[in-house]
């Protein structure tokens, strides 16, 4: 069985601090796990190394059965593993809906053209169609300071979408947002990737999001992974409690 | 401003405009305006690497040798026609510009603008010491021919400046059309943030490269065209530092979001600069300082945020 991506023995450190550590992972397709631990465990290291930002020092990472260790972000993506971001990279020069536009002109089929117009009509109407289906087309011709935290979220994932990806890797898409957009922010985007069927990562620390939207856990720790199994299974480990959702019983209260 | 939204009239516009003004006005304002046409196209060049968030210190370095392409070809081999020899300054300065693309590609922000500068005074060094090339001296450029038609006096200056017109307002529809182009579109993303454009999956340095290679063919015709039209090239009028701020100084004013406000800014520095010289010689910079100074602290973007409101 190929998975649709693969880490064997993935080794990374900058200088003292080990940032990734033996990770082994086998990812199914289709599935949606997430990754969760403090600051600092490893998570969004995790991702950057998925996605070519970071080569790791040892190890190996397969997508479908390929090797994309020394890819960078632009092949890697190319090769179909989008990601979002924990802060939002938009253009902040640009509208929403030019953003869109961008997005698409780059990950069409044909390379960007030096005569085809970036706002042609029908570019447009299928930037909007992007911007619906999130439900933010009322903020397309508004510049990025002026978007609120959930809608440069959805921005953010839905620039990702895009390159038509077969592996998605969101880090933290519900941080810095209102508590109460948190869900339904996550239903629009579990149901898009859902429907292209995307294999998930999803980096959380909302427990009850984690719970909600995950088939399966992986608990970072020190740049390890301490436990990697169904939510319940790995959130009422023992060491996950200790070093993860700080909820080991005997432990809570003043006293 | 709808007119200058649609690019074909606003094209057929300006070069009806321009033509007619040939006919109105005295030779001195022809010559001014033969030059300040094409030192804009050399700032255009600026502004299509301002566009993606990089500003070139050094353009000194193509508009020069579009120049000395000028000169030599005269002092060499004779040759005046002006369509062969922006040919050729397109052909010199594009093959530099395929070079140094690449590797300058990988510099932003300051180091990008020391290092494009490092490279034209490399040039200006270089042509002051070849005395075999006129050192600082600098070379006398023949009038130049067209097709066989050799113009004299105001027939001359009257071709030269038609003929600038034409490169002008080609060259001005072509880079409207690039910058509304998916590429245009992709530099200014790029200047927002390249780290998001790589993730889409498109090549930041690619980018870079190709607004490297178009600015450099167009400092070079503008560098050709100068040179004709002054009828002189030396280092230091045509590569020193100081004639690259002028090109940076003319796409600052103007800023990136209008491509006529260009050529406005480049006009409006030869006229302060022309009677500034009259007034009062010394200060003039002073006076240019002060007006630039005024058009950063009232339009951020530049001249072309008068007639592109929704980014002003």
């Amino acid at each position: 069985m190929t998975f649709a991506l693969e880490t064997h023995g993935v080794h990374k450190s900058f200088g003292a601090v080990t940032a990734a550590a033996d990770i082994n992972v086998q990812v199914p397709e289709r599935a949606v796990w997430s990754l969760i631990g403090t600051n600092g465990a490893g998570k969004t290291t995790f991702v950057n190394l998925v996605t070519g930002y970071l080569d790791p020092d040892e190890g190996q990472i397969l997508f479908k059965g390929r090797d994309i260790t020394a890819l960078g972000p632009r092949e890697v993506t190319r090769a179909g593993i989008c990601r979002s971001f924990q802060i939002p990279q938009l253009c902040g020069e640009l509208t929403a809906l030019e953003n869109m536009l961008v997005s698409l002109a780059i990950s069409s089929p044909t390379p960007p053209s030096f005569f085809r117009r970036g706002r042609a009509a029908d570019a447009e109407d299928r930037a909007m169609e992007i911007l619906e289906r999130f439900k933010i087309a009322e903020y397309a011709p508004r510049l990025m300071a002026e978007l609120p935290a959930g809608v440069r979220k959805l921005l953010d994932i839905a620039m990702a979408m895009t390159g038509n990806p077969q592996v998605m890797l969101l880090d933290e898409p519900t941080s810095g947002v209102a508590a109460e957009e948190k869900y339904p922010i996550m239903d629009l985007v579990m149901e898009a990737l859902a429907a292209e069927n995307v294999t998930t990562l999803f980096v959380e620390h909302d427990m009850d999001v984690v719970t909600r939207y995950s088939e399966r856990v992986l608990a970072f720790y020190d740049g390890r992974i301490i436990a990697n199994d169904a939510p319940d299974e790995v959130l009422s480990d023992p060491q996950v409690q200790r070093y993860v959702t700080g909820t080991i019983p005997g432990r809570e209260g003043p006293n | 401003m709808k007119i200058l939204a649609n690019t074909p009239l606003a094209a057929g516009l300006a070069l009806a405009g321009l033509i007619a003004l040939a006919f109105v006005l005295p030779d001195w304002a022809l010559f001014l305006l033969t030059i300040a046409l094409a030192k804009g196209l050399v700032s255009l060049g600026i502004i299509t690497q301002m566009r993606a968030g990089l500003v070139s210190f050094g353009q000194g370095l193509f508009f020069g040798l579009g120049a000395y392409v000028a000169g030599l070809m005269a002092h060499f081999t004779g040759v005046t026609d002006i369509f062969l020899l922006t040919v050729l300054a397109v052909l010199v300065t594009g093959i530099v510009g395929v070079v140094f693309g690449p590797l300058l590609s990988n510099y932003r922000g300051i180091f990008f603008a020391m290092l494009s500068l490092s490279l034209s005074m490399i040039l200006y060094g270089t042509l002051s010491k070849m005395t075999s090339l006129g050192g600082t001296d600098g070379l006398n450029v023949a009038a130049p021919t067209f097709v066989g038609y050799e113009p004299e006096a105001r027939a001359l200056s009257l071709s030269l400046y038609l003929y600038t017109v034409v490169i002008v307002v080609i060259a001005g529809t072509a880079m409207r059309i690039f910058f509304d182009s998916q590429q245009g579109m992709i530099s200014l993303a790029i200047r927002s943030n390249e780290l998001r454009v790589e993730y889409l999956g498109a090549s930041v340095r690619r980018a870079h490269t190709q607004n490297y290679i178009i600015s450099a063919i167009l400092g070079g015709m503008g560098g050709v065209i100068t040179a004709l039209a002054i009828g002189h090239v030396d280092p230091e009028s045509s590569i020193f530092w100081t004639i690259s701020g002028e090109f940076v100084f003319v796409a600052i004013l103007a800023g990136y979001l209008s491509i006529p406000s260009v050529f406005a800014a480049s006009i409006i520095l030869e006229l302060v600069r022309s009677f500034s010289n009259l007034y009062f010689p010394n200060t003039w910079q002073l006076a240019l300082g002060i007006f630039l100074l005024i058009v950063i602290l009232t339009l951020p973007n530049g001249l072309g945020s008068l007639v592109d409101r929704r980014r002003a």
